[in-house]
């Protein structure tokens, strides 16, 4: 460290930082973003006051405002309530049937080697496949409806949430396993009292890190063959680049995913307390 | 990096991506160098050839200016391209025109008027063969799109609403997917995915738009400025154009080559382009679509395209009636808003290529 002043060098990697610059650090790409979409809506608008690609704030909030309170003129419904209903009830069905699959097949697939040496080789060539590349396929089988976009949702990503909990069950460590065995745990006990419980808080993070996939489908989807939803609206209005309701809508998926993502957290957090004993978590 | 280097940096990134977001072209002015751009469609394939094949580079050298012709894969967003500033020119239904450059504030002109479908959109039911027996369904398309235009239309004759039935809106890339599951009962779709429907077993095409002949006017739209600022853009592009289509009209039997090649970059065969052709209405000689450009019908076509825009709130913000965004025709003739007219058919350069002035 010829030269340097170990005393700041330091302070970069280690330093403690308080909540307020910690909050002013993480505001400046945020402002930095709002600022040159700011400039480029203001520029693109000098040119053609109508211009529809780069909408002012103000009438992105008209219309979100609108998409909000005013209902609609052909259905009566107050579309963004409605389109995000849709939207979280295809999530939250594909999401908790990824679970129990990934529950299931990942405790058989860590626990029984026999069941192990089958499943895991097709499980991750499972989960290597696009599912969006087979979607005819999907729609003979599961026709066109609900069934198909939570399907869509499910195999996209019950595979990787799978895999991942196998690994926390053969994470386990062995003597856990052997002690409860010298106990006289027969493999029933030993999966609801040594395996389960140790798996609860992994579940909840293969959901967090499910949900980023789940999104991704549940949105293609809904452009597919839809009536509603978050991702049909988004896909229709594009059709006549209103980006003044895109935008808002974007924002409001970010919203939607970032509270579902910091709820599963807070969740564990409290119901899991034991699994997050040490270091810092994003 | 101190906080001084930082903030910096900072600014010059933000300099940076709001110069991306910036206007690109479009600006009132002189050039030399254009673009323009189009999507597959069986009446648009000749824009391909004709960059292709080196009749556009011709006509351009003539006039001293470059004209690249670029193709998109998706037609909205062709039209999304062009209503962004990226294009001078692109090819899009009348419907689309209104409802995104216009009703977005770019003043559009209908510099080439190449066909009609007449017959290639069409409504196709499975296990019935009437058109009123739609009611009740749910209807697979393309929202908002000339489809959903034809399937009203189609609605008015027999007396039915939209809200009759259900409007599943369907991406076009799985229309053809979607009709082979049990619970897709009818579609409205364009060729070719329309002959490929209609082919299934049971399936019967209730209404077409032969029988609204006209009203789905397949256009080459520039912007308005870049034309008045430019002539030679029109000019070579009309050139350009009426080059192709007089090669095209003289095809006739095996011995297409450039009807061959057309068929072979839309991913069919001759005899497959020339059946999509066959439900075309093109416009091989200028006369005829100056003719058809000049005919009243057109006004009224264009009032039902507005009214259909308007009923289904795609007309542009604050638009509270029909006539918000204001087009021109020839001989003066306008419709709706004449303080704010952004969408022109303004026959004049076609007239040069019936004249021989190109």
């Amino acid at each position: 460290m010829r030269g340097g002043r170990p005393d700041t060098l330091m302070a970069v990697t280690h330093g403690k930082l308080t909540r307020s610059t910690r909050l002013s650090l993480g505001a400046i790409p945020f402002v930095l973003l709002i600022a040159a979409y700011a400039v480029g809506s203001h520029l693109r608008r000098l040119e053609n006051p109508a211009d529809k690609l780069l909408p002012p704030f103000g009438k992105m909030a008209d219309a979100f405002w609108e998409m909000a309170t005013v209902p609609d003129k052909r259905s009566g419904d107050l579309l963004l309530w409605s389109d995000t209903a849709l939207s979280l009830g295809r999530l939250g069905v594909g999401i908790a049937v990824a679970a129990l699959i990934a529950v299931s097949l990942g405790v058989l697939i860590g626990f029984v080697p026999r069941v192990r040496a089958s499943l895991a080789p097709f499980v991750a060539a499972i989960s290597l496949i696009p599912p969006i590349t087979i979607l005819p396929i999907l729609f003979i089988i599961f026709g066109l409806g609900e069934l198909s976009k939570v399907m869509l949702i499910v195999l996209g990503t019950a595979p990787i949430m799978t895999r991942s909990l196998a690994q926390a069950v053969i994470d386990i460590p062995r003597e856990q396993i052997i002690k409860a065995e010298t106990l006289g745990a027969g493999p029933w006990q030993l999966v609801q009292r040594v395996v389960l419980p140790q798996i609860w808080p992994k579940l909840v993070t293969a959901m967090r890190l499910g949900l980023v996939p789940a999104w991704i489908f549940l949105i293609s989807a809904e452009a597919i063959a839809s009536t509603g939803g978050l991702g049909y609206r988004i896909f229709l209005v594009r059709r006549y680049l209103a980006m003044d309701i895109i935008i808002p809508y974007v924002l409001w998926i970010t919203l939607l995913a970032y509270t579902l993502d910091r709820l599963l957290h807070a969740f564990s957090r409290r119901a899991f307390r034991w699994a997050h004993l040490e270091g810092d978590s994003l | 990096m101190t906080l001084k280097t930082l903030s910096k940096s900072a600014l010059v990134a933000l300099g940076l991506s709001a110069a991306c977001l910036a206007p690109i072209s479009a600006q009132a002015e002189k050039k030399t160098d254009f673009k323009v751009c189009w999507s597959i469609y069986v009446g648009w394939m000749p824009w391909g050839y004709i960059q292709e094949s080196g009749i556009m580079d011709l006509h351009a050298k003539k006039y001293g200016i470059t004209v690249e012709i670029v193709q998109i894969n998706d037609y909205v967003e062709s039209i999304n391209q062009y209503t962004a500033g990226e294009y001078d020119g692109c090819s899009m239904t009348n419907m689309d025109a209104l409802s995104i450059p216009s009703a977005g504030g770019i003043d559009t002109t209908a510099l080439i008027i190449g066909d009609f479908s007449n017959g290639n959109d069409g409504i196709v039911l499975k296990g019935k063969d009437a058109l009123a027996d739609i009611k009740g369904q749910s209807v697979n398309l393309v929202e908002l799109s000339v489809s959903h235009y034809l399937l009203a239309r189609a609605l008015d004759t027999v007396d039915l609403k939209e809200a009759d039935l259900t409007v599943v809106n369907t991406s076009d890339a799985d229309m053809v997917a979607a009709y082979t599951t049990p619970d897709v009962t009818s579609v409205v779709t364009w060729n070719p995915l329309l002959s490929e429907i209609e082919a299934f077993p049971d399936s019967h095409k209730v209404f077409d738009s032969s029988e609204i002949p006209g009203e789905i006017i397949d256009i080459m739209m520039v912007n308005t400025e870049t034309l008045a600022d430019n002539p030679e853009f029109g000019k070579a592009l009309v050139a350009a154009w009426y080059d192709a289509m007089t090669l095209m009209a003289k095809e006739t039997g095996d011995e297409a080559p450039a009807r061959s090649a057309m068929a072979e970059a839309s991913g069919t065969d001759l005899a497959g382009y020339n059946a999509q052709l066959a439900t075309t209405q093109m416009f091989y000689d200028p006369a005829d679509a100056v003719a058809f450009a000049k005919d009243e019908k057109l006004i009224d076509t264009m009032k039902f395209v507005a009214q259909f825009l308007f009923d289904h709130g795609i007309l542009g913000d604050g638009a509270d009636s029909p006539d918000a965004v204001g087009m021109a025709f020839p001989g003066g003739k306008t419709l709706g808003d004449t303080d704010n007219i952004k969408l022109r058919f303004d026959p004049t350069y076609m007239q040069m290529a019936v004249d021989g002035a190109l």
